[in-house]
């Protein structure tokens, strides 16, 4: 069980990460990777994020969408027993999910913790829209190669938050150099940013076979 | 006929206000679907559909949303779209080319064009202009997307459309996986910069001569 955990972590931390090898979640990782400082903090808001919404998307594909005896809607409604609701709400269903979870995490952190709550700022509502989580949910509960269960679910959305944490950092700390490098007038930016991803994706292929 | 400021419409979204070369929006799936040209269209044509039904749906129903719920409204009616463009991809596309797509049709919701037009453009136009300008810009990502494509599958697969472009060519696989696709957006971004540059320099020494 615990080889298994550990497993899941390493092959979603270094051999797919979800930035640079599955191109999850690339528009906040150029966007807040600027300075180390934030880079963390948005690392740490995705990862409990996602953590969660894996959990809950997990619970949501098992007992409202897929068909069969656990489904809950179907005890109400018998017709749907036979079909689901995979077909028509996995998405829009996933997306109120996170959009709420967003939402639940902004206020409990305006509450509980002020101080992380103004050093997130804008990048906490944008959480939503970040690829990166509906990526795992949908990834999460695809059954192929094989239907996860609760617990590998939960650990692999964490551990996906983990490698975009340190996907996030190793960039920042790579922009904080570049900042101050003489680079060509028409690649500073976002650009540079990109060939400096793809140096990197490519030093992370050499994680690639070490998990099935 | 279309009126000129229709038209404009209609035009901004592919070269003045190209989605991924001048605002460099809708980056994860530009750079995951694009390794062939046949993905790269197929992408942009989802998301082109859904782009143009948000935007009208959207700038009718305006005057009815709330400004403080309006995101999570937006976000609804796009995923009505993109539900909807999967099940049509699913039932006419051939198996191998959802298979490629995977994932990333269903996370047409969260791209960021599509909330970025809704948010800025649909929901303070009138219908038909909504219409116009999701046109534009889908069809101004579809193009980038060709072009990034066209580019990968040549170099990294030594083919065009499932073509063969040389015979004695040995395509360097590296462009066809992740770290090309990030080099290759990287260098074209640079290019457009470039261009960009050279040409207000170009303007602003032609002024300077007339001065």
């Amino acid at each position: 069980m615990i080889k298994e955990i550990v497993l899941i972590i390493v092959s979603v931390v270094f051999v797919n990460n979800f930035v640079l090898a599955k191109f999850l979640g690339l528009c906040p990782f150029l966007g807040v990777s600027q300075k180390t400082s934030s880079a963390m903090g948005m690392g740490v808001a995705v990862t409990f994020v996602m953590t969660l919404s894996s959990a809950i998307t997990w619970v949501v594909y098992n007992f409202i969408l897929l068909p069969g005896d656990a489904n809950v809607v179907a005890r109400i409604f018998p017709s749907i027993r036979e079909s689901g609701l995979i077909e028509v709400l996995k998405t829009t269903s996933y997306i109120l999910v996170i959009a709420t979870l967003v939402q639940l995490v902004e206020m409990m952190l305006r509450k509980m913790v002020p101080a992380l709550y103004d050093s997130l700022g804008i990048y906490l509502p944008l959480i939503t829209t970040n690829c990166a989580v509906l990526g795992v949910a949908l990834l999460n509960t695809t059954d192929s190669p094989k239907h996860l269960g609760f617990l590998q679910a939960t650990v692999q959305g964490f551990g996906a938050g983990i490698g975009f944490t340190v996907a996030m950092l190793l960039m920042s700390g790579i922009r904080e150099r570049l900042a101050i490098v003489n680079i060509p007038q028409s690649l500073r930016g976002i650009p540079i940013a990109f060939v400096c991803t793809g140096l990197m994706a490519l030093a992370f292929f050499g994680f690639s076979g070490m998990v099935q | 006929m279309a009126e000129p400021s229709n038209l404009k419409e209609f035009t901004k979204g592919i070269v003045q206000y190209n989605p991924l070369f001048v605002m460099v929006l809708g980056l994860c799936p530009s750079l995951a679907v694009t390794t062939s040209v046949k993905n790269g269209v197929a992408m942009g044509g989802a998301a082109t559909f859904v782009l143009i039904c948000s935007n009208f749906i959207i700038s009718v129903v305006r005057s009815f949303i709330p400004r403080e719920i309006r995101i999570p409204c937006f976000i609804v009616v796009i995923a009505a779209f993109v539900t909807m463009v999967e099940l049509i991809m699913k039932a006419y596309l051939p198996p191998d080319l959802n298979a490629s797509l995977g994932i990333f049709i269903p996370l047409i919701v969260v791209n960021c064009i599509i909330l970025y037009r809704a948010e800025s453009f649909a929901y303070k136009n009138k219908p038909l202009v909504s219409i116009l300008d999701g046109a534009g810009l889908g069809l101004g990502w579809t193009l980038s997307l060709c072009l990034v494509s066209a580019i990968r599958e040549i170099l990294g697969a030594g083919t065009i459309f499932g073509l063969k472009v040389s015979e004695s060519y040995q395509p360097a696989a590296v462009m066809i996986m992740a770290p090309g696709a990030f080099i290759v957006l990287g260098l074209l971004l640079g290019f457009f910069n470039w261009w960009k540059l050279r040409k207000s320099e170009k303007s602003m020494k032609a002024y300077m001569k007339h001065d």
